[in-house]
């Protein structure tokens, strides 16, 4: 792409008279942002009827930045925020885009219980392993023995394995990948916006200011180097072999691709057997 | 007039009426979570919605409900839930962003005895304070409280439409007694029925999600139509982009607050009883003001000029009415099941006159004799 192209594909998805944006450098939320809209430009979808829902955080900034219709919400609450963007206007593809703290601590609830009723969503988290913005507090996601503002002597509490709780509760897709593999992430997230139901894509993103540098990874580079070196790719790994620890292997790529009638098909079959369709 | 249109009488709860009255509404989007004693209004909904093509899904909790509730109004359905104490806790964070993203909702909170888990299963008025001040930050919002299952019917609609003129979370505040009790309720026909909607823009190009009309109410875009806002809980400015400065929270906050306070006078509604000659002036909301009612014609018989101040609208707190009355009177009572609340508010508009709280703190309704008692002392 050259220069002005570029600048004028930025312009047509970003909210560029909002930049400089707040990320800091060798943050990996500019890449996942990226690759967010390299999809949606590939999938040929109505960008006014992308949502982009996002709760409270560094990734909860996105909604802000991306030139859709955009709600950054409270924090936690993306999830059932977006199930009723989705539920009351079918028509809208809604995309949250959070990060860890958020969609698993605060708002894990929500999260097993949309993929449990498979609500017709796709939720993208930005996994950065801790607490960016309120300066690298451990989260559910830090694993085990990190060093955090809040674990200053290594985290004693064990990780969740986003991908088996995202299969186990009832998830149609579920991938994950890491801002080093941008070219599988962006059709993963293609891939992900032309499936339906609950959708969940873990994308590992470095933060070498609040995170790296208090686990031997001061910059970001280092971050990303680890990735090539623990990351495998493997297609339709069983989710369960998915848990990241330190100095070993991350399992990236596809674990789940399935069919499954949405929440949304659900009601409107349910609305056409007691009335014979829906209103407006 | 057709003979159906004649027969429109059901004898129903509150909590059903109330049901029926935002179908009238417009709602077509409910999302809840059971609680005793709202739990009536989720099953109504879940039985009705389907008929009429709306929306019913029960959330995880309390805070997915209003959450699901906000997303659902930028669509531009009209959104409710409903609760309890211990639920309408849990909604308040959602309720300061209500405020902030200036989204129409109805929020019913039906009363028991609390704090806690309380008395489940009986009433109370003692949120009335949490209604005005739960969440965070300063701002305002429009309270009504019913006190029967026909106003219960009425009030559900006027709460939309409140809800839709300001951008403002409504909530109905109603009691157990009230959304228990069954009554006569008198479901009018649609051509005496008014239902407001939100303003929409029109001009896509220039428009500014929170730049305020005349009424310092933005019109409000609908999610979908090309519109490309952005909404933020973050203090922002007329584009919906965060504005972290003091300059730009005086002026939108201010503003959040003043669209109700300069407006409260159109929103505001309270029923007066004997008040013209009233020595002794009762100020009652809710199921609490029937009693009331009752007392202050149990106090004439004694010859004691009682009247009473009947609060429909809760907040914005009608202070210039009860301003005026309190240089007619010679002191008020205050009757609500609490331990002081509106007490408080007609203290601050009592003009030095006597204010004597008439408390229960809920389990049982106020009964006339109770409230009797202390017009007596008032006197």
């Amino acid at each position: 792409m050259l220069e002005q192209e570029y600048d004028a594909f930025l312009g047509k998805y970003f909210r560029i008279e909002r930049f400089p944006h707040i990320w800091c450098p060798g943050c990996g939320l500019g890449t996942a942002t990226q690759a967010l809209i390299r999809a949606i430009d590939k999938s040929g979808i109505d960008p006014n009827t992308i949502m982009i829902v996002s709760g409270i955080g560094c990734t909860g900034r996105a909604a802000g930045y991306l030139n859709f219709d955009s709600f950054h919400v409270l924090h936690g609450r993306a999830i059932p925020f977006a199930v009723g963007l989705k539920l009351a206007n079918p028509k809208l593809n809604v995309i949250v885009f959070s990060g860890d703290g958020d969609l698993f601590a605060i708002g894990g609830n929500h999260f097993i219980h949309a993929a449990r009723r498979n609500n017709d969503i796709l939720v993208i988290c930005v996994n950065n392993f801790n607490y960016g913005m309120t300066g690298g507090q451990l989260g559910p996601t830090s694993p085990l023995d990190s060093s955090t503002t809040t674990s200053p002597y290594g985290n004693i509490e064990p990780s969740f394995n986003l991908p088996w709780l995202a299969a186990s509760s009832g998830a149609t897709y579920v991938a994950r990948w890491t801002v080093l593999h941008m070219r599988q992430l962006i059709n993963t997230i293609l891939e992900a916006l032309q499936r339906k139901g609950f959708r969940f894509i873990e994308i590992l993103a470095p933060c070498p200011v609040n995170f790296g540098r208090r686990n031997d990874l001061p910059e970001g580079i280092d971050e990303l180097k680890m990735y090539q070196k623990y990351s495998t790719v493997v297609n339709f790994a069983d989710p369960r072999i998915a848990e990241i620890k330190w100095e070993s292997e991350i399992i990236v790529g596809k674990f789940v691709d399935a069919e499954k009638p949405t929440y949304e098909e659900r009601m409107t079959n349910l609305i056409e057997k007691v009335k014979g369709g829906r209103s407006g | 007039m057709s003979v159906q249109a004649n027969q429109s009488i059901s004898y129903v709860s509150g909590n059903i009426a109330l049901v029926e009255g935002a179908i009238k509404a417009g709602c077509r989007f409910y999302a809840g979570y059971p609680i005793t004693p709202s739990t009536e209004i989720a099953e109504a909904f879940a039985r009705r919605m389907p008929q009429i093509g709306g929306i019913f899904i029960q959330m995880e909790d309390e805070i997915g409900s209003i959450a699901a509730v906000l997303g659902a109004s930028w669509t531009g359905a009209k959104s409710m839930t409903a609760t309890s104490g211990p639920g309408f806790s849990l909604m308040m964070e959602h309720v300061g962003l209500a405020v902030m993203l200036e989204t129409p909702c109805v929020i019913v909170d039906v009363q028991r005895g609390g704090p806690s888990t309380g008395l489940p299963t009986l009433p109370a008025q003692s949120d009335v304070m949490q209604a005005k001040w739960g969440s965070h930050g300063s701002y305002e919002i429009i309270a009504i409280s019913p006190n029967s299952p026909n106003e219960a019917f009425l009030h559900s609609i006027k709460a939309f439409n409140l809800s839709e003129q300001y951008r403002v979370p409504v909530i109905i505040l109603m009691d157990e007694s009230v959304a228990h009790m069954y009554e006569k309720v008198r479901i009018p026909r649609d051509d005496e029925i008014t239902v407001m909607n939100r303003r929409i823009p029109l001009d896509k190009e220039h428009y500014l999600p929170f730049k305020p009309d005349e009424n310092l109410v933005p019109p409000m875009a609908i999610a979908g139509m090309g519109f490309r806002f952005h909404v933020t809980g973050l203090t922002h400015d007329e584009r919906g982009y965060p504005a972290a400065t003091r300059e730009a929270q005086d002026k939108f906050v201010k503003r959040l607050a003043d669209k109700i306070r300069k407006n409260a006078e159109k929103v505001w509604e309270v029923e007066q009883f004997c008040i013209d000659d009233a020595e002794v002036a009762v100020v009652s909301f809710g199921i609490t003001s029937r009693s009331s009612l009752r007392a202050i014609r149990m106090a004439r018989e004694e010859g004691i000029k009682a009247g009473l101040i009947r609060l429909v609208t809760i907040w914005p707190f009608p202070d210039k009415i009860m301003r005026d009355v309190a240089k007619k009177v010679k002191g008020f009572v205050v009757a609500e099941m609490n331990y002081g609340q509106i007490f408080y508010e007609v203290e601050r508009c009592s003009n030095g006159k006597q204010v004597i709280l008439a408390e229960n703190l809920g389990g049982e309704a106020s009964t006339a004799d109770e409230i009797l008692g202390k017009i007596r002392e008032a006197k």
